[in-house]
């Protein structure tokens, strides 16, 4: 078990991310609990999947869109989106159009590269839940999910920009 | 100006204690220096030649005399007693101490300054013309725009990570003065057929490695729109932007890729979605912003100062001074004003603290107490009346800010170079002090009338070398500074992209070439003609025949902008 944080706090987590080494296919993969699959591996076998009848998790890569997934949220327990490194930034669009365009109300994780000064932003996209890179401290990094208090612009947390809260 | 309220107050006062944090886990060792590098950078801070340099943001250029007098003494306190204005109508500090870096962002928040997102892949600081609100020609100020727009963009949780940076300005009047052709989002106030007004949204220009102009995506979008439309915009870019080679990664190259068509459709396609959503601009927020631009007390004054008119008549200097330095303004008996930082020997664009000192104080004496930043890295005082001309000149002349050139020749734009900046290839600013001494004649200058030479230490075009009369670019052969010089460029309306004329120069030579270049002008241009309008009628053989004369030039310089074709 590993720590990741969610809903604002710290808590052990079971999930699994499973990967395919270079050239494998959705074949290769042994199915088992808790295991956070790779879009190919939905793809090439929903139907099985959904025959096991346990909760189903998925990830998206930074270049998978949520397109792909946006007619199958109903059967996921948890949707993560891969930061290969945290400067790519295609994960936060991802995330808001999986919760304001989708209607995705599940777990959404980030997982990848994940760190305590991104997380604010990730929050805000609509993330609840962050697999904090395993050698940062996971505690520290809870921190940087409030370094503000406020917020301009309309974004998941916050539906409504400032402007229209201000003139209120 | 915009001031702000609590809220603005405290987003600032968290963003230096986040910045402080970052900072102090760098120096403990639990954040690493490439994890802090984006960080540090949308705080203005990079890692230079000599140590860091620090950026400062100056929203669409606009300061308050307090404003500038705190700078002046940040500059004292903390680095080497001058400052440097850029082409983002920024300020640059070249000589801070990595460590005390949060201390300078905790004072600049006591003025309502920060440094955020003036570098990085993210959207940067916004700019517009820096007459705005006074000048004739302008539909409406653009200033309340730009600040809906910095506040959107501040800290905007969706684009703090985009391919690459984003730069955005804005213009609304006849003349464009904010060169929005060469931003990744230009944006002009524009009104529609029945009145409504809105902005026309141009995309994918930019200067850099690949020189492009920006190209319409939308002829009207009515004000309320703006933020929901630019957020699908940005979506777009941000999904779908290279991000596999950052030479790449510029929106013009999706643009260019896509296809405007294609490019306007996908953006079309997302806005659906959005459109009319919660962050549809509403008239009260605008409104809010507005009534901070709210013109100052102008007194009831005659169009036509005497005193003024007669000074005028009988000081040749002073009526040089005027001639290039004052402009009309939409009030009468006032006008704008420019000061000069493109004094002889000095560094373009560079300030002292003791200058920033006495603009702050011309500034409350003759223009209640404001003042804006160019992007010719020139200062601007927007309200003087015509019968303080006289004095501000004789003020700003004591400080060395009353040079009679504004447009002229040595009013160059000029990057700090290779004596600063890890990114050049090449020194910029003695090439820029080698012309200026070339043509210290202002007499000559004046007969020569607007000409706009801008020079850039390398390819990210810092100095708008692309869009001057003559633009150099410095290049790097074989370890050597070379030059490569480009002729016909222009800004403003008809936003043209030089050419460049041949095999690059060493330093020495790029004086004597600029003059070949000035004498094919001089020799055949007519009563009524510019340098640019002679170049346009002529074309480049004549310009480029003189600058090689007598010069053995083997066809050895690999041409800097190789990537043209993209």
């Amino acid at each position: 078990m590993s720590k990741i944080i969610k809903n604002g706090q710290i808590v052990e987590d079971a999930w699994q991310v499973v990967k395919l080494a270079e050239g494998e296919t959705a074949d290769a993969v042994t199915f088992g609990a808790n295991q956070l699959l790779p879009l190919a591996v939905w793809q090439a076998r929903k139907d099985e999947i959904l025959a096991l009848g346990a909760p189903i998790g998925v990830w998206l890569d930074s270049a998978e869109g949520p397109e792909a997934i946006a007619g199958d949220l109903a059967h996921f327990a948890v949707v993560a989106v891969n930061f290969p490194k945290f400067a790519d930034g295609r994960g936060y669009s991802t995330a808001r159009l999986l919760r304001e365009r989708y209607g995705y109300t599940g777990e959404l994780r980030a997982i990848g590269d994940v760190l305590h000064d991104q997380l604010f932003f990730m929050k805000r996209c609509g993330f609840d839940a962050y697999a904090v890179r395993a050698d940062k401290d996971i505690a520290a990094a809870l921190a940087g999910l409030n370094d503000f208090s406020e917020t301009y612009q309309a974004a998941v947390d916050q539906p409504q920009p400032l402007f229209r809260r201000r003139a209120a | 100006m915009y001031r702000y309220d609590s809220i603005d107050q405290q987003l600032i006062n968290e963003r230096v204690a986040q910045y402080r944090g970052q900072i102090a886990r760098n120096l403990a060792g639990t954040l690493s220096d490439d994890e802090l590098r984006p960080l540090r950078l949308q705080n203005g801070l990079y890692i230079q030649r000599h140590g860091p340099m620090l950026r400062i943001a100056i929203p669409y250029g606009l300061l308050a005399a307090d404003q500038l007098r705190k700078l002046a003494d940040i500059s004292r306190r903390y680095d080497k007693s001058v400052g440097h204005f850029t082409t983002r109508q920024n300020m640059q500090l070249n000589w801070p101490k990595f460590e005390e870096t949060p201390e300078i962002l905790g004072e600049l928040a006591t003025v309502e300054m920060h440094a955020i997102q003036t570098s990085g892949n993210c959207i940067r600081n916004i700019t517009t013309d820096p007459f705005a609100g006074v000048a004739p020609d302008e539909l409406t100020d653009p200033r309340p725009w730009c600040e809906v727009l910095r506040q959107w963009s501040t800290f905007h949780p969706e684009f703090a990570f985009l391919p690459r940076k984003f730069k955005i300005a804005v213009n609304a009047a006849a003349e464009d003065r904010a060169v929005i052709r060469a931003h990744d989002v230009g944006l002009e106030i524009v009104t529609n057929e029945s009145g409504e007004i809105g902005v026309r949204v141009f995309a994918g220009g930019g200067m850099g490695r690949t020189p492009v102009i920006g190209k319409v995506v939308r002829e009207f979008l009515p004000r309320q729109h703006l933020l929901t439309y630019l957020d699908a915009l940005l979506r777009v870019y941000n999904r779908y932007g290279r991000r596999d080679n950052m030479y790449k990664a510029r929106i013009k190259i999706l643009v260019n890729a896509l296809g405007v068509e294609e490019f306007a459709r996908q953006v079309e396609e997302e806005w659906a979605f959005i459109k009319d959503g919660p962050a549809t601009l509403t008239d009260g927020e605008f409104n809010r912003i507005a009534a901070h631009f709210a013109p100052p007390a102008y007194e009831s004054l005659p169009a036509n100062d005497t005193a003024f008119d007669e000074a005028v008549a009988g000081n040749k200097a002073f009526a040089a001074w005027v001639k290039r330095s004052v402009r009309p303004h939409k009030v009468p008996g006032y006008a704008a004003v420019t000061l000069s930082l493109k004094a002889a020997g000095v560094a373009p664009g560079d300030i002292s603290d003791v200058q920033m000192d006495a603009v702050a104080d011309l500034a409350d004496r003759f223009s209640f107490g404001e003042l804006r930043v160019t992007h010719e890295q020139n200062v601007v005082l927007a309200d003087v009346r015509q019968r303080d001309l006289l004095e501000v000149w004789t003020l700003a002349r004591a400080q060395g800010l009353a040079t009679a050139n504004i447009g002229l020749l040595t009013d160059m734009i000029c990057c700090p170079g290779g004596d600063l900046c890890a990114l050049a290839n090449a020194r910029s600013v003695p090439i820029a002090q080698a012309i200026h001494q070339k043509f210290d004649d202002l007499d000559y200058l004046h007969d020569l009338g607007d000409i706009s030479l801008n020079i850039s230490g390398c390819m990210n075009s810092c100095g708008h070398h692309h869009v001057a009369n003559i633009g150099v670019l410095g290049v790097d052969k074989n370890n050597e500074e070379w030059y490569q010089v480009t002729v016909g460029g222009q800004q403003g309306n008809a936003t043209t992209l030089g050419k460049v004329i041949g095999p690059s120069f060493s330093a020495e030579e790029v004086p004597d070439v600029v003059e070949a270049l000035v004498n094919v002008y001089v020799e055949n241009r007519t009563d009524s003609e510019r340098f640019i309008d002679t170049f346009q009628r002529l074309g480049i053989e004549p310009f480029k025949e003189r600058a090689y004369q007598g010069r053995d030039r083997k066809k050895t310089a690999k041409q800097a902008t190789g990537e043209a074709n993209v």
